[in-house]
């Protein structure tokens, strides 16, 4: 069997990782030539293999981990697609209006808009290759509400949507036959001239290095939260699709913007920050302090007032019927229900553990608790000893999800290197300054197709004349992803990303202030001296150590651009609070920062752009200016509904 | 609250190991895989351990904690007495590649030979339908995340290399049963499940359910139900005559052998 055969004549390659030679064996280096190289095997990778494959390129998945492994198994409440089918009156115009709000206004409106319009279609599609996804009465597909989303418009399977998802595209893959590269990190793309010619890795069991020949590569790599200490990302998440399109020329934008959820677990330490679903706020969970009030109406932002229920009693009847009532204030978007908790915590109204009270046992029965919310019952039950269908959890905000990444054409994805892509969360632009819930699993299915089919185009267009990998250039990255054995006396990667995690959490954390993003920008330029001579133990074979190695230096690049950015944008909007700015300003609101590699390689420039103008017959969705985040008065007297 | 825990860990590779000593400081609330990082940190930086989510969802970071098939992650050390030895070796049914790190293409290998999901054209609306209570079967059986404890502990494969040619395991006889039970593929997979996935050689010991970390009922809602469907299509003569004289059972309306 070979789950990666095909491209060489090998007889013998390895049946799980598909590495063809002995870690130990003498010999050159392993080559492959494709089409399209997608990195990373979460939904938006898998998804762009399978357009790519599916309109005729030869494509390889390479992945860190297993497949099947990827972060997107941890993606609990659904896919958000306005197929209408509990609500009719939901459109792809009211979710694209959601998004844009959801982002305030900083999205970059034609991705939100082809996501609005596409993801019915996606999610279908999921149905079509075997998802099971949870029924409404009638037998269609069941949508659950979420915050900031108008109608109840997450296509979901209990709580453990991504699972179901990143299956159903893993068992896709597998009936096409599509080439995977398991347990294989990329460490270089590189480039001829300026277009992509391919990229360079070794692979996690045998620590040989193995080359691809492709003029198209998508970094479909994910996020970057291992590098706060408390998130609810794994291992994986060291943004290594932000390093390598920032190191082959590409720009991020909005690495200030990163999302920490509401509700991570924060008792016991070993599940801190683990993610607690908002479906269990969608579901009736309510928040409430050490004082037993329930806080969030003390919250409720202008921005959202109107839409808002300003009363427990409006607020309850709102599940029963949305027509007549307000959604109620835990259902805001993250950012605010975050920033609301990080309050009430720093006010002395917090748990024992330092989180607040999330609260669902005393508002719904155990049958409904354990149909709707098996895997929160199940983690808590198993983590902490605690039932949720009984007692209350304890939650605090955890760094969850970043909405800067790469920056890219809306509709091919493609970044300002030609023939490098980026979908999912490591690109940009999507999601403005602020996510909300099941947007992301529809970004990587909408996203994912149109990289892997623009991605497909262009290398067709080559025909034989591709771009050629520079042989000097697989010296160099080969003595690059060697260097950290070549040190003697250095320190251990470990205790270098433990620093840095804490150093990101105090300093880039959910509130921000001059002062402590000037010191974490110094605090980071110390991490990048002693990270140049981090010493590794042991040898190439599966050597966790030496692969932290290499993936610290994605996290230290991107942890600047995080901490430069948030440093430069003089105000607080969605995913990024400063304590010394409070609130948006307008003229903040029509710019995106820009990120870039410095010209000696070894630091982040930064500049501002203005957003790309959205046009007339989409702006009258917002009855104020686009850029100026106020209330919105046409709304009130229509009592929203 | 912290104490030094007595751990011990499988090192080597697939020319060889042994078990060593790792006394490591722990805490209240911790499990074993905290236990195997803080070694992976402080006293072994090449300790080889597989692991992503560290909440029990991906399923990546299986071992056998006391003889036991467990996920490390979901493994709490409150469980073990203070005093208590706690011993982690790789899973036993395949091949180490360094460590605690298996080479699980076994599973891989399988998950290809299996036939995919086949459905009929949607609904005129461009939409289908099916009731809660038919995905509520399939869903069970989906809520596996190839953790491959129980292919682990199946003692059909179990110290026998020689059956896994011809067996496929429990992982995928859940898989068998929850595309037979999918209310609209069009697939039918009984024969394969008998010729090349071995169900056959099944014994309903059970093991299987006992490790699955999702508690799936494997063997009753899965292996049981399939064994009796193949029953029905090989072995049942009124069926047999049936499908002879052209008459088709209900449950199989539809579909296609593969």
């Amino acid at each position: 069997m070979s789950v990666s055969a095909s491209s060489t004549t090998d007889g013998d390659r390895h049946p799980m990782t598909g590495n063809q030679l002995d870690g130990n064996a003498e010999g050159g280096m392993e080559r492959h030539t494709y089409d399209v190289v997608v990195i990373g095997a979460g939904g938006a990778g898998l998804r762009a293999a399978i357009a790519a494959h599916e309109s005729g390129a030869k494509t390889a998945i390479v992945c860190k981990s297993l497949l099947g492994k990827a972060h997107t198994v941890m993606a609990e409440g659904g896919i958000a697609a306005s197929m209408g089918n509990v609500y009719p009156d939901d459109n792809w115009e009211v979710h694209f209006r959601d998004t844009m709000r959801g982002g305030k206004m900083l999205n970059n409106w034609r991705m939100a808009q082809l996501h609005a319009q596409e993801a019915p279609e996606r999610v279908m599609e999921l149905e079509d290759w075997g998802a099971l996804f949870d029924r409404t009465e009638d037998g269609l597909i069941s949508q659950r509400d979420f915050g900031g989303h108008k109608y109840a418009r997450l296509a979901h399977v209990g709580d453990r949507t991504g699972l179901e998802m990143i299956r159903t595209l893993q068992q896709r893959a597998v009936a096409l036959g599509i080439d995977v590269f398991m347990e294989c990190t990329i460490t270089d793309v590189f480039k001829d001239g300026g277009r992509i010619a391919g990229a360079f890795g070794y692979w996690r069991e045998s620590g040989r290095f193995v080359v691809f020949d492709a003029p198209s590569v998508i970094l479909a790599t994910g996020g970057i939260g291992k590098s706060f200490k408390v998130t609810s990302n794994s291992w994986e998440y060291t943004g290594d699709g932000h390093a390598l399109a920032m190191r082959a020329g590409a720009s991020l934008i909005n690495m200030e913007f990163v999302q920490f959820h509401p509700t991570g677990m924060v008792w016991p330490p070993s599940v801190k920050g683990l993610l607690v679903t908002e479906s269990v706020r969608g579901d009736g969970g309510i928040l409430k302090n050490s004082d037993g009030e329930r806080f969030m109406f003390d919250y409720i932002p202008e921005f959202f007032r109107a839409e808002t229920a300003d009363t427990v009693e409006e607020a309850d009847a709102w599940y029963e019927d949305k027509k007549n009532n307000r959604r109620p204030p835990e259902l805001l978007p993250r950012d605010e229900v975050a920033r609301a908790i990080n309050s009430e915590i720093k006010a002395g109204r917090g748990t024992p553990h330092g989180g607040v009270y999330l609260d669902i046992a005393s508002r719904r029965t155990p049958e409904f608790i354990r149909k709707r919310l098996p895997s929160m019952y199940h983690q808590f039950k198993e983590l902490a000893d605690v039932d949720i269908t009984s007692e209350p959890m304890e939650i605090g905000p955890t760094c969850h999800y970043v909405m800067g990444g790469v920056e890219v054409d809306a509709d091919t994805q493609e970044s300002a290197v030609v023939g490098l892509y980026a979908v999912g969360e490591c690109s940009g632009g999507m999601h403005g300054s602020n996510r909300l819930g099941g947007n992301s699993l529809g970004d990587l299915l909408v996203f994912g197709k149109r990289a892997g089919e623009a991605a497909t185009a262009y290398a067709a267009s080559l025909g034989a004349a591709r771009p050629q990998v520079d042989e000097a250039d697989v010296k160099a990255a080969q003595a690059s992803a060697l260097a950290p054995f070549e040190v003697e006396g250095g320190e251990n990667p470990y205790t270098i990303q433990s620093d840095l995690q804490q150093s990101m959490n105090d300093l880039v954390g959910i509130i921000r202030t001059r002062s402590e993003l000037e010191e974490s920008l110094r605090e980071i330029e110390a991490f990048k001296t002693r990270a140049s001579t981090m010493v590794v133990e042991g040898h190439r074979q599966y050597n966790p150590g030496w692969h932290l190695a290499l993936d610290l230096r994605n996290m230290l690049i991107v942890s600047e651009c995080i901490a430069k950015a948030a440093l430069a944008r003089e105000e607080s909007r969605g995913g990024h609070t400063r304590d010394d700015f409070p609130g948006p300003n307008a003229e903040w609101g029509t710019k995106n920062l820009v990120v870039n590699l410095n010209a000696a390689g070894t630091g982040v420039d930064l500049h501002e752009k203005p957003l790309p103008v959205m046009p007339d017959e989409l702006k009258k969705y917002f009855e104020t200016p686009a850029a100026a985040p106020v209330v919105e008065p046409a709304e009130t007297s229509e009592g929203d509904k | 609250m912290a104490y030094t825990l007595k751990l011990k860990i499988w090192r080597g590779d697939k020319s060889g190991g042994e078990i060593k000593d790792y006394p490591v400081e722990v805490s209240e609330g911790e499990v074993v895989l905290d236990a195997i990082h803080r070694v992976q940190g402080t006293q072994a930086g090449d300790l080889a351990v597989r692991w992503n989510c560290k909440a029990g969802k991906c399923g990546s970071c299986s071992a056998e904690i006391n003889g036991k098939p467990r996920l490390m992650c979901m493994c709490r050390l409150s469980d073990f007495a203070e005093d208590e030895t706690i011993t982690v070796t790789p899973m036993r049914s395949f091949p180490v590649i360094r460590d605690l790190v298996t080479d699980v293409s076994f599973n891989y290998e399988k998950a290809k030979e299996l036939p995919s999901f086949s459905p009929p054209p949607r609904d005129g609306d461009n939409k289908r339908r099916m009731a809660q209570i038919d995905v509520e079967r399939g869903q069970e059986f989906r809520k596996c995340i190839e953790c491959f404890l129980c292919q682990n502990t199946c003692h059909v494969v179990r110290d026998h290399e020689e059956n896994k040619p011809a067996f496929a395991g429990p992982r995928f006889f859940l898989r068998y049963a929850e595309l037979d039970m999918h209310p609209l593929d069009t697939n039918d997979r009984r024969n394969l499940a008998q010729e090349q996935a071995g169900l056959g050689m099944c014994n309903i010991t059970k093991c299987c359910t006992e490790v699955c970390p999702e508690g799936i009922k494997i063997t009753d809602n899965a292996i049981i139900p399939m064994k009796e469907r193949v029953a029905d299509v090989k072995f049942d003569p009124l069926v047999w005559l049936g499908a002879k004289i052209g008459l088709r059972t209900k449950d199989n309306d539809g579909r296609t052998e593969v």
